[in-house]
Parts: structure tokens; C-alpha cells; sequence
């Protein structure tokens, strides 16, 4: 069991959270519309073996979603802050 | 082999006598007994028969590694197969049964199979029944005979009728094992102010020391484990769990526990759960889980009467019974010589056939005790077949043994060395390292916040035990942030004299004399481990496989390590290089049951109800399953099957008026100045121009184009939408929503929020519908310039506040109304107590369905995650103007192919013929494979006076507009001819709901 450090709730268990990919994968802009663009973004993924930024969603928690810093290998995980960078300062990192 | 009880010594209680029954006998326990130790005590030798030569088994051990005793406790739907009778703790009216075997394990028909052998060796299931005979009736003959005469007990067939519950618990450290090492590591921490949770699986604390041999500095072990165990009980910082066994340690030192809560205790109590499953979340782990001790491999050395050395002195020095009277102890290390003063102070006449060529200290002190000391000797083989009688015995020479003698004696202690139990660090990756001097594997390299110690870590004097719980408890603490002074982590191994590795016993010249097993508990034998080498299984985890040896219940507690050194005798290489198999959780055996705990029948799950469910029951709803949720299903009335009510309903809908329960819809306030922009990226028609009061269908997409969900969005006002979603879909459509606002377009000012729970709604569907709603609305104008079609009305009704949208699903002219959850059945009681009179019904979600599809409309099984708009032809919805989710990639040349199936309208040729869903759609008569298209819903239709149905069908309308299709459904039998029609078999300009 992973546990998460949640800015907002303090450490739970990854079961009550939902993975939501890669954190510093940008989906291309709403207006875009070339192909190849969101072909990238939608089908393409590193697989890192070490740390790995990813988002993760408090589903049965306070719903935020959250950026969590873990390594693939070793399951560590380094910690946790809010996607959102307007709740940064308010909540700091959960790690 | 001839056990009994000792006139005194050990732990039981002789005043406390506990009967029990093994097969029909009546026999009778001590408090203080495992079922084995009983057994023992009472003289019965065979207690099982092997898994596949049906060989006559014994006690073998005394603890979770018993490969021999292995019964079934308890009958009927309590009934437990493979418990080892090493670990039952003994309650009065116990009943075990010997299984495996018949008529019972004393005289078993099945040992016809040991003179079968060579055709049960390695992989014979493979080579026997895989090659020319497969897929053969003689291979289905064989196969029966096979499963039936090899196995293990018979799980019982009826639902487990005990209770087991879930708990969950957080400390600073868990300790696993309360031998000298776990005891000193829990009181070291907790007095260094740590939150200790220190966990046994066995009735009692103090592991080996339980055996009350030897000394700790200068104290007796006893004294030192009732002083131990006395500060351990009324520490405050420390919990102690017995019967609790720590069966897997998963990421961030999560472990699972499983406690027996009632399994030792006649009549339990009916509020306490059979057993507990625990998750701790521990900061630190001290792993004190000790180590097995592992005999060595002889002819028929798996003969009743044949045990480890530490389970003869465990059931002499803790169970106060003599295994036998007259022993002998083979050994090839320093700790058989405690097995051997135990047996000898307790008058056993005892003789040491020592491995080694010396002795040393541990030899001298024997020769006070008059136990006679043989020194290069150990047994070649065991005789006796249902009891042990005697043993031949081997002299060594060099690396070498040759046979010698013959001795008698009804019990046979062997010692070969010790195993630390490292599974548990197994199961977090760590690999054991091999420590040719200790002949022993050791824990490796760990990076976890994980400390090992006592014999776990290869340290075996009981003093030095101590000294690393102390150290372990004080790495721990510092490692918390605590004040503890460091001490020095002793070093593996404590013998004065080295041991002599020894694997197996067999003569230069003549072999293996009998069967040489490495693993009892599946019956693999050494020739079995070097057959497997002889046919090309070099890698360990393949001989695993290949041999089934260390596999299942066991998880390798006792032949791993000799079966992997017989492998390296084999291929001339050594332990390090032919490395070792993988240990996996569970450690020993975990009841379903346990890990199901109270989810199991009805709360599995969670159910869902609506705020009108109980009034629905008064009306004599059947109910249905729709996810989570309940929902009316169709009201019989009088003897109605759902076939007959469904129609009935269907057709009052579409003549007069019905009402539908439509809570369970997804509900999500979507809020925000920016939630116009917002909802037009994510459907793929326009809301911006949505206006106040209107409500508009709306279809959403995934990134990848494909048909996400769909559903109306009410604009409430210029800030406040109101959207709903499928049943099914509700909680995906959120959290899809929270991702797109918080991770892609945090600069929205959009907030959403499920309300689905918050609102209880009817859709009034039927011509007669808008005066139901008109007689009861306070202020609501419903006439059609009032409340026209996808209007959004807020007013009473009949008091209560509601929203009104006129929206169908039905295709008649209707109305969906939500009120305040606490209003659901008020709002129940004024719809019914109109439309009532009106001669309209209540109608379910069959119903539903049936209307729907006559309709045309999608649901849940064309919204499969696999169809796209164009698949559903619903393309000319996408907005050709604006971007949305999905709108780019729905175009990717697979998606855009005209051959994909969309869809159509199906009717069968022949009027009367019955479509069902799931069949498959074909060309023509040549019906083979997978065909071109299916049939995804189905439903009768008074319109159509016979079963339509929707489906998807290659090229869709465009290719088969009236053609003719074959149906065929080989699950239940059907194939005839179907005509493709359009998908809407009702009122298709719409003229009703304009009404």
C-alpha cells in the first residue's frame, strides 16, 4: 500500500486516491487542432524507471488533485503539493 | 513411534484436561496443547497421508513449517482442510480428521499409488498427459483419476458461515516475533517513547524461549521470559497481539495481519468475529521472525517418527510429552545437543549420531546427561513404514557416507542447520545473500525502513538474540527522531563449532536407499530435484515450477534451501550462483474469509437507494441492480411476470401518463462565470448560447474522441447550470470535470459539485402529462408558450420548490421534476394521487428501456467506451464552430472508416421471432466468426406489434438500409433473418413531445 502525503488531508492510502498520469505531460491548447499534437499528448507516455512527477486525485478525500513525486522503482514517494499553484502557498507540500 | 505425556515439566496444564476427537476417537489434550502435541501425547503416530504417494505422515515439526501433520479441522461448512496440527491450539471438543486418504490415514487405499512412483516423479502431469494423449478421452479419463487421488483436503461447498472483520491500526514500530530478540526490541523501544505493536502468531509470547532451555547470561530462560513478558504487559506505549500472524509486508511498510480471534475457543462468543484482518501502517518494522529449523535429507526420511531437533525439545520442554522412547538426534551443528540433554533429562533413552567429526564444548557437557555420542555418523535410512523402528545409519568418509548400522528407536530428531525466516523482507524485494560458513541465507541489502534481528539475522546464541532486539529497537528510535544510545548489532552465527553443511545422506556406492524427500508436503524428492537438472531446468524458479517444490501453502519454509543446494551439487555450482526462488505472501495460509471480512453477500457493496425507494416497495416495485443503485424494475400487478408488466407499462405511458423514478441520474452543479465557456469545451454541441430557462442535450467525448457519456445541462442562471449525467457514468463524469478545471484550465472560475444525492426527481411522461403537472403546480405557467419544449421552469408544487425541465426519453410529450431529497416522497405521494386517477401507471426502468428504444435514443449499452458520434449518428451534433474535448482526434483516419458499425434498427424478418441482446449480426448464411455487426439492446414494441431492436452493424445505414441481415446467437440457439431499419421505430418527426 503507497501511502500519500495529501497537502490537504495528511498521509492516506492510495486506495483512496485515482492516478491521473503524468504531471508535466501539457495537452495542447483547447484551439489546437493539429493531429499529431494531441496524438502525442493522449497516446504517448515515458516510462521512467526512478522519480516520476505524477498527478494524483484525493477521490474519496477532499478531491483535490495533487502532484506526487514517486519512483517508479522503488515506490518511494518524495511528497506531494497541489496542482493548482494558487493553493501552494495556503497548503505547502504534504511531504 | 510411541509418544506420552510426561509426568511434569513443560507449559500445559495437567489440571485442565481438554477433550477432543480425532477421526472417531475420543481422546483428550492439556490446556496448553497444539492438536500435534495431543496427538503425540496420546501415542497416534500417522496423522496424515501425503499429497501424491499417499505415504503415512507424522509430526514433523512443531510450528507454521509442518509438512507431515496436515488435517482437516471441523466438518460441514466449518470445515477446514490443510490446518497443520502444529499450530490448532487445543480447546475442549476439538475435531480434526486425518484427510487425503480412505478410509482413513492409518489404512489409506491410495498408497497403491507410492508403487507407482517413477510415474509421479517431476513433471509427470506435463510429459504423462500434455504429450500424444492431450486433448484425448483417455487423457479425460486419466485426469479424473488423477485430481481425485492427488491433492490436499476437501474445502467444504457450502457459504462460509462464519464472520470476519477488517480492522486497521497505525504505530511507530511494528515488532513481528516474540522470541528474545522481538520481546528485547518492543520493551527497548517503547521505553525509548515509541508506539510498539508487537505481534505472535503463536497462543504465546516468547517463541523459542517457550522451549525453557537456555540460559540468557545467567538467567533460565523461563525466568527471563515471565519478567519479559510481565513489563511487556503493562508497558503503556506497548500492544500486544498473540494469534496473530503478520502474513505479507507490502509498500511503505504496510503489513497485513490476520488474528484468530475465536478459533481456540469452544462456543465463541456470537459478537466476536471468527478472525480479524489487520492493516498496520507502521512507521518502522523490526522484523524478529526468527528461523526454521531444516532437517537433512535420508532414505524414507519422511517416516512417522522423523522431526526436526528443536520440535522433539519443543514438545518435551514445552508440552511436557515424550515424542517417543528411544531417540535418536542426528545433527550437524550445535543446537541438536539441547534436543538431546532435553530428551535424556526426561529419561528418553537418547544416542547423537553427530555429522561432524568433533563436537567440541557442546559434546562434553552430553556425556554427564549418559547420552551416548557417535561422531561421523548420521542416518542413511529410516525403517518402519506406518511408525519409525529403527534407523540405518552411515559412517562418513571424507565428503563421503557409507553404510554402517543398524540402531533402533521410535524417534528420530534430526537438526541440519537453520533457516532465518526472511520472507517477509521477500516480499518487499530483498533478495537473501548466501553465507557458506553459516550455511544459511541471510537477509540482504535493505533500503526500507526495516531492522532484522535475533535468529532472523542469522544470530543464534540467545544472549547475542537480546543484544540485537536492543540494537534494532534503539536504530529504530534514532531513526524516529528519539533519544536511544546505539549498541552494536552482534554478528551472525554463535556456534563454538562450525556446522558441516549437510543436504542429504546417501551412500557412496548404493544411493539413496528409499525416497529422499525434499519437500514432504508435496512430495518432492531429491531424485525428483536432480531429474529436473538431468532435463535441462537450470533456473531455480523453473525447477520450482517444474518439481511444485516449496510452492503453495508452504512457500519454501523447509526444502527450499536443500533443494536449491541439491540443484548446485547437481550443476557443480555453488548456492550463490544458483541463487533462490522468490518467497510471496501470504507467509502461512489466509482464510478468504478474512480478507473479505464484513464485504461479504449484501455488503459487499455499498446500496444505493433513491429518497423514494421505500414508498416504490409500497407500491410493490421489483427492484433491479443498476450499479450501486437500486431501482424499480417493473410493478406487477396481480400474478404479472416482468414480461407482461413491462408491456402493460410501456403502453400506458404511450396512451395516457406514467411516472419513472429518475434520482439515480448523475447530478453535478456546475457554477462559475466562466461555466458557459467551460460546459462548451467539454460537449461537443454549443452552450454558449444557451439562455436562462432552457435546457439542451449535450453528448461529451474523451480525449480520444470517443463517446464519453451524455445528458441535459439546465441553465439555471447566467452563473448556474444543472447537468446530468448517466447513472452509470455519474462519478467518472465528475472526477473528469475536477481534472479538466484543476490540471488543463485552472483559469476557468468554474466550480462543480455533485448534487446527485441532494435532489429526487420523477420524469411524468404521456400525452396526459402536462395536466398532471398543471393541477398541481402553485405557479408555473406549463401550457406549451409557457413551458415549451427543453424549457426550464423553478416554481412550487403543491408547495414544495422543485425544477422542471420538459425534456423525453420517452419520445411522448414529458416532463422530468426534481424536488429537495427530502421532499422525494411527498413529491411521490401528490404525483401518484393525480396520475393515479388519470389511469396512468408507475413504470421501471424495463419500461424505461423499452421506450427508449423504441425512441431510438442511446443508453448505456450503444455508450459502450468504444462508439464515437458518427458510430452513433449523432456527427452532425458536433459543432463544426468551436473546439471541444475530443473534437480533433474523433477525426483519426481508423475512426473515420464508413465500414465501422454504427447504428441501426433491427426487426426480424419473420414477425413473432424473439431478438436478444449480445447476438451477433452476420452477412449471410455462412455464420463464422466474429461477424460484422450486434444487437446491443432489445425490447417488444406495441408500435412495431413484435421485438425490435438496436445495434451496430458495418457501414450502418448507408450500406444496409432495408437489407437483410442473418442473426445468429450460438449461446442460446438462435439463427434467422433480421431486416436493418432506421433506429427510430416511433413517432420520428418528433411530433409528440412538440405537443
Amino acid at each position: 500500500m503507497l501511502r500519500i502525503p495529501c497537502p490537504y488531508c495528511g498521509e492516506r492510502d492510495h486506495s483512496e486516491f485515482s492516478y491521473g498520469g503524468p504531471a508535466d505531460l501539457v495537452y495542447p491548447d483547447i484551439d489546437c487542432d493539429e493531429m499529431e499534437a494531441w496524438s502525442e499528448a493522449v497516446y504517448c507516455r515515458d516510462n521512467p524507471r526512478g522519480p516520476q512527477r505524477e498527478l494524483w486525485h484525493h477521490l474519496q478525500g477532499c478531491r483535490l488533485w495533487m502532484v506526487v513525486e514517486r519512483d517508479t522503482l522503488t515506490h518511494e514517494i518524495a511528497g506531494a503539493q497541489p496542482v493548482q499553484a494558487a493553493l501552494k502557498p495556503i497548503l505547502g507540500s504534504g511531504s | 513411534m510411541s509418544g506420552y505425556r510426561l509426568d511434569s515439566g513443560g507449559r500445559v496444564d495437567r489440571d485442565h484436561p481438554l477433550p477432543f476427537r480425532w477421526d472417531s476417537q475420543a481422546l483428550t489434550g492439556l490446556a496448553g496443547d497444539t492438536l500435534a502435541s495431543a496427538l503425540l501425547a496420546n501415542g497416534v503416530s500417522v496423522v496424515g497421508r501425503s499429497f501424491k504417494y499417499h505415504r503415512p505422515r507424522g509430526v514433523t515439526s512443531a510450528g507454521v513449517e509442518e509438512g507431515g501433520a496436515i488435517v482437516t479441522l471441523n466438518s460441514g461448512p466449518w470445515a477446514e482442510p490443510n490446518a497443520k496440527a502444529t499450530t490448532v491450539e487445543m480447546y475442549k471438543g476439538l475435531e480434526a480428521f486425518g484427510q487425503n486418504a480412505w478410509p482413513s490415514v492409518r489404512f489409506d487405499l491410495g498408497e497403491v499409488n507410492g508403487l507407482f512412483g517413477r510415474f509421479f516423479s517431476a513433471g509427470f502431469y506435463y510429459k504423462t498427459f500434455m504429450g500424444p494423449l492431450r486433448g484425448t478421452r483417455a487423457w479425460m479419463f486419466y485426469e479424473y483419476f488423477i485430481r481425485r487421488a492427488a491433492g490436499m483436503g476437501t474445502a467444504p461447498r457450502a457459504a462460509d458461515p462464519d464472520d470476519y472483520e477488517t480492522a486497521h491500526a497505525f504505530c511507530d514500530v511494528l515488532v513481528i516475533g516474540s522470541g528474545p530478540a522481538g520481546l528485547e526490541a518492543a520493551l527497548t523501544a517503547a521505553d525509548s517513547g515509541l508506539d510498539v505493536l508487537l505481534v505472535e502468531q503463536d497462543f504465546e509470547l516468547g517463541g523459542d524461549l517457550l522451549t525453557g532451555d537456555p540460559l540468557i547470561g545467567d538467567q533460565p530462560a523461563g525466568d527471563w521470559l515471565r519478567t519479559r513478558t510481565a513489563a511487556l504487559q503493562t508497558h503503556e506505549r506497548i500492544r500486544i497481539m498473540r494469534r496473530t500472524t503478520a502474513f505479507g509486508l507490502y509498500d511503505n511498510c504496510v503489513a497485513g495481519l490476520v488474528e484468530r480471534v475465536t478459533d481456540h475457543l469452544p462456543g465463541a462468543p456470537a459478537h466476536l468475529p471468527r478472525q480479524r484482518f489487520w492493516v498496520v501502517r507502521p512507521r518502522r518494522v523490526i522484523l524478529a521472525s526468527g528461523a526454521l529449523e531444516r532437517a537433512f535429507c535420508f532414505g524414507d526420511n519422511d517416516r512417522p517418527g522423523v522431526m526436526t531437533a528443536s520440535a522433539a525439545a519443543a514438545y518435551v520442554g514445552r508440552y511436557g510429552v515424550a515424542p517417543g522412547r528411544r531417540a535418536l538426534v542426528a545433527t550437524n551443528n550445535d543446537s541438536g545437543y539441547r534436543c538431546a540433554a532435553l530428551l535424556a533429562r526426561n529419561g528418553i533413552a537418547t544416542t547423537v549420531l553427530e555429522a561432524r567429526a568433533e563436537a567440541g564444548t557442546a559434546g562434553a557437557r552430553l556425556q554427564e546427561l549418559g547420552v551416548e555420542l557417535r561422531l561421523g555418523t548420521a542416518p542413511l535410512q529410516a525403517l518402519g513404514r506406518t511408525g519409525l523402528t529403527g534407523v540405518r545409519t552411515a559412517r562418513a568418509r571424507g565428503a563421503a557416507w557409507h553404510a554402517d548400522q543398524q540402531i533402533e528407536c521410535d524417534v528420530l530428531a534430526v537438526s541440519g542447520g537453520w533457516s532465518p525466516v526472511v520472507n517477509l523482507l521477500s516480499h518487499r524485494g530483498v533478495r537473501p545473500v548466501y553465507d557458506a560458513t553459516l550455511a544459511a541465507f541471510l537477509p540482504g541489502e535493505i533500503r526500507e525502513p526495516i531492522h532484522v534481528c535475533g535468529s532472523a539475522a542469522g544470530i543464534w546464541d540467545a544472549g547475542d538474540c537480546v543484544r540485537s532486539g536492543q540494537s534494532a529497537a534503539a536504530a529504530a528510535a534514532r531513526a524516529l527522531g528519539f533519544d536511544a544510545s546505539l549498541v552494536a548489532m552482534p554478528p551472525a552465527g554463535g556456534w563454538p563449532t562450525p556446522i558441516r553443511p549437510l543436504w542429504e545422506v546417501r551412500d557412496e556406492i548404493g544411493g539413496v536407499l528409499g525416497k529422499s524427500f525434499v519437500d514432504p508436503q508435496h512430495d518432492v524428492t531429491s531424485e525428483d530435484v536432480r531429474q529436473a537438472h538431468r532435463e535441462g531446468f537450470v533456473s531455480v524458479e523453473h525447477l520450482k515450477r517444474y518439481t511444485t517444490l516449496g510452492m503453495a501453502t508452504d512457500q519454501g519454509k523447509v526444502g527450499n534451501v536443500i533443494g536449491l543446494a541439491l540443484m548446485a551439487e547437481a550443476s557443480g555450482s555453488s548456492m550463490a550462483e544458483t541463487g533462490t526462488t522468490t518467497f510471496r505472501p501470504p507467509y502461512t495460509p489466509v482464510a478468504l474469509g478474512a480478507l473479505s471480512g464484513r464485504s461479504a453477500g449484501s455488503h459487499w457493496r455499498p446500496t444505493r437507494i433513491t429518497p423514494m425507494h421505500r414508498w416504490h416497495q409500497r407500491q410493490g416495485a421489483r427492484m433491479t441492480e443498476a450499479g450501486l443503485w437500486l431501482r424499480p424494475w417493473y410493478y406487477p400487478r396481480g400474478d404479472e411476470d416482468l414480461e407482461a408488466a413491462y408491456r402493460r407499462e410501456m403502453q400506458i405511458v404511450r396512451e395516457r401518463v406514467g411516472l419513472v423514478d429518475v434520482s439515480t441520474l448523475g447530478k453535478i452543479a456546475v457554477q462559475g462565470p466562466d461555466a458557459a465557456v467551460f460546459l462548451n469545451r467539454v460537449y461537443v454541441n454549443g452552450f454558449l448560447k444557451l439562455p436562462v430557462g432552457k435546457a439542451r442535450y449535450g453528448v461529451m467525448l474523451r480525449d480520444d474522441g470517443v463517446v464519453m457519456d451524455d445528458g441535459t445541462t439546465w441553465r439555471l442562471s447566467d452563473t448556474d447550470y444543472f447537468m446530468t449525467t448517466t447513472t452509470a457514468n455519474a462519478a467518472a463524469v465528475l472526477a473528469w470535470l475536477e481534472q479538466l478545471l484543476e490540471t488543463r484550465w485552472p483559469d476557468l472560475l468554474v466550480r462543480v459539485t455533485s448534487v446527485t444525492e441532494q435532489w429526487a426527481g420523477f420524469a411524468v411522461a404521456g400525452p396526459r402529462s402536462r395536466e398532471v403537472l398543471a393541477a398541481l403546480a402553485d405557479d408555473i405557467d406549463l401550457s406549451d408558450t409557457g413551458c415549451p419544449f427543453m424549457a426550464v421552469r423553478q416554481g412550487l408544487l403543491q408547495g414544495v420548490p422543485c425544477r422542471i425541465a420538459r425534456l423525453s426519453f420517452s419520445g411522448e410529450l414529458a416532463y422530468e421534476v426534481y424536488v429537495p431529497s427530502g421532499f422525494g416522497e411527498a413529491l411521490a405521494e401528490v404525483l401518484w394521487a393525480t396520475v393515479e386517477p388519470q389511469g396512468g401507471v408507475l413504470y421501471g426502468t424495463e419500461a424505461l428501456g423499452a421506450l427508449r428504444i423504441e425512441k431510438g435514443h442511446v443508453a448505456g449499452a450503444e455508450l459502450d467506451g468504444r462508439t464515437t458520434l458518427d458510430d452513433l449518428g449523432m456527427g452532425r451534433m458536433a459543432s463544426t464552430t468551436k473546439p471541444f474535448i475530443g473534437s480533433v482526434l474523433r477525426h483519426r483516419a481508423g475512426l473515420a472508416d464508413p465500414n465501422r458499425p454504427r447504428l441501426v434498427g433491427i426487426v426480424p424478418v419473420e414477425p413473432g421471432q424473439r431478438l436478444r441482446n449480445g447476438a451477433l449480426l452476420f452477412a449471410d448464411q455462412n455464420v463464422s466468426g466474429h461477424g460484422i455487426g450486434w444487437i446491443s439492446s432489445v425490447t417488444y414494441s406495441h408500435e412495431c406489434a413484435g421485438h425490435i431492436g438496436l445495434g451496430f452493424i458495418a457501414g450502418g445505414l448507408a450500406s444496409w438500409m432495408d437489407r437483410t441481415a442473418v442473426l445468429s446467437d450460438p449461446v442460446r440457439g438462435d439463427c434467422f433473418a433480421v431486416r436493418v431499419v432506421a433506429p427510430c421505430f416511433v413517432d420520428p418527426q418528433g411530433e409528440r413531445l412538440h405537443a
